[in-house]
């Protein structure tokens, strides 16, 4: 079965996320900005004036550095954009999304449905992850425009907030909805089922380590 | 002797090749992968990654927005001689990665691991690595470049004698099982298997295995080339695809490099070359021919040597 395929707003309505069904196919227009552990620590530990009107101007968050570069002019060119993996996010999300009223959280990989039943679900959030990864320059055809690089000069090309105007920006794929359910431990749980076979007549390692689990069905995140 | 310029010139070109083209023998094998692929959303995925490959090339953009850590593995013909020395190359290499950080542009994923500052170049402390091999007979240099991605899919354990080969299948699935979810191996992959060698070492020959092998190249060693199939249709059969999703495609190939180790031990790395998997090579001669290519066939029977004194050589002596 072919997914579905839909076009979404980066200021999406309540209904329209409402719409969204795991492992639907997503395309995005309008404003989207970057933002991972620099913005974060920026805006919530040192308390920055966040340079952007949330969510009015957009309500989608990119968890992404670009292969771009900042040219002598003051122009941009951004070649290639993919997702880094958000896991590593959690601990400043609750606080971010509070804040920044966002309702699209994109990047690699999800979060954990625990993650999105205490605070994706609360917000009316949802996770929509990139694809492959990374359909870097697939994602590129779909920035119109970088519309402003701020922060660049406190935290980096890598870790600037980067604002990307998006026509028909993706794929993306939705990995949660409003029940809190995650794509990816649906999918870890019907190839559960084979994992003993596949183990079979192997054995642990004579020298143990640490934390070491024995549980194929744990996830390392 | 090789001009300098030359080298800088075609090391920038190799760069921005690297970073756009997917290598021929990865794409085979994904293409391949994507005719036997039958999981709904794995499907999908491989198809778009396909796609990508093409809109990278039209366009001269970047495949993947991570354009992972430029490094180089530099090979000399025991005659070569480079205009300038060893300094002048290194130099030459360091200034054609930064030239090409702006200029494809890359993302100048390179931090100090403390204080997280950067040139925005990708050049900084041992930054690019680079890493050299001899081979007996030539008056060439191969430049290769490896723009790997990813901070997950590798991993390394000490194994014992005791461990054996069920011992190793396990620490592989395990590697895949726990990097393969969620897709943060980015896989399928090339998956490289370093055994034996010192600790260190280890890990450099299970890198040297997924970045410097090609897909479909196959271990001189008949009885590890045999495991090396075996250990791709076990990788293949867990039922996971791109992305962690249901399906059978998880490693496109399986590559196995050894090195002898201490005979009480059996250490083993795993290593993960992703989707986007960069290399690209090109083999400079003292008259300015330039040859490019994708195979950096690094594992040559003098690299792969056992004995004392190398006999090809001893005989030319005699």
């Amino acid at each position: 079965m072919k997914p579905r395929e839909i076009r979404l707003s980066t200021t999406p309505t309540p209904e329209a996320i409402a719409e969204l069904r795991l492992g639907d196919i997503v395309y995005l227009d309008g404003l989207m900005y970057t933002a991972r552990e620099g913005v974060y620590m920026r805006a919530l530990e040192e308390k920055a004036n966040i340079p952007m009107e949330l969510p009015s101007e957009s309500a989608a968050n990119f968890h992404c550095s670009p292969a771009a570069r900042i040219n002598a002019d003051g122009s941009f060119d951004m070649g290639a954009v993919t997702a880094t993996a958000s896991f590593r996010f959690a601990k400043w999300l609750p606080e971010w999304m509070e804040k920044t009223g966002a309702k699209l959280i994109i990047g690699k990989g999800g979060m954990s449905s625990k993650d999105y039943k205490s605070y994706f679900v609360p917000n009316g959030a949802v996770y929509l992850s990139t694809v492959g990864y990374g359909t870097g320059a697939l994602l590129g055809r779909g920035v119109e425009n970088v519309e402003a690089v701020h922060w660049n000069e406190e935290l980096g090309l890598a870790q600037a907030m980067w604002v990307i105007r998006c026509n028909r920006m993706g794929p993306f794929i939705v990995a949660s909805d409003l029940n809190g359910d995650c794509l990816f431990e649906r999918e870890n749980a019907k190839i559960a089922q084979n994992i003993e076979r596949v183990y079979e007549g192997t054995k642990p390692a004579v020298l143990k380590r640490y934390g070491e689990s024995d549980d194929r069905s744990d996830e390392v995140i | 002797m090789i001009p300098i310029d030359l080298i800088q010139k075609t090391a920038e070109t190799l760069m921005d090749k690297a970073a756009i083209e997917i290598p021929e023998d990865y794409l085979d094998g994904l293409q391949k992968a994507a005719k036997t692929e039958d999981g709904d959303l794995s499907s999908f995925v491989l198809k778009a990654m396909l796609e990508n490959y093409e809109a990278a090339k039209e366009d001269r953009r970047a495949m993947c927005g991570d354009t992972g850590v430029p490094r180089w593995f530099v090979k000399l013909g025991n005659d070569a001689r480079v205009e300038g020395g060893m300094c002048a190359l290194e130099t030459a290499l360091r200034r054609a990665t930064a030239n090409a950080t702006n200029g494809v542009p890359l993302r100048p994923n390179r931090v100090h691991p403390l204080w997280r500052t950067d040139h925005n170049n990708n050049v900084g402390i041992g930054a690019p690595e680079i890493e050299y091999g001899f081979e007996p007979e030539g008056e060439w240099i191969d430049l290769i470049t490896v723009h790997k991605g990813g901070l997950f899919g590798t991993d390394y354990r000490m194994l014992f004698p005791s461990d054996g080969i069920q011992g190793i299948k396990r620490f592989y699935l395990d590697s895949l099982m726990a990097f393969g979810k969620r897709g943060l191996a980015c896989q399928p992959a090339i998956i490289g298997i370093g055994l034996g060698g010192s600790k260190d070492i280890c890990m450099t020959l299970g890198k040297r295995a997924s970045v410097l092998r090609t897909v479909g190249s196959r271990n001189s060693d008949p009885r590890i080339a045999e495991m090396e199939e075996e250990f791709k249709e076990l990788g293949n059969s867990i039922g996971m695809g791109a992305m962690g999703f249901v399906g059978k495609n998880m490693v496109i190939d399986c590559n196995i490099e050894v090195g002898y180790c201490h005979t009480g031990g059996m250490p083993m790395s795993v290593h993960a070359f992703c989707l986007s998997s960069r290399r690209a090579v090109a083999r400079i001669y003292p008259d300015g021919r330039v040859e490019h290519r994708t195979d950096p066939d690094w594992f040559t029977p003098y690299q792969r040597r056992e004995t004392v004194d190398w006999e090809p050589m001893r005989e030319a002596a005699e």
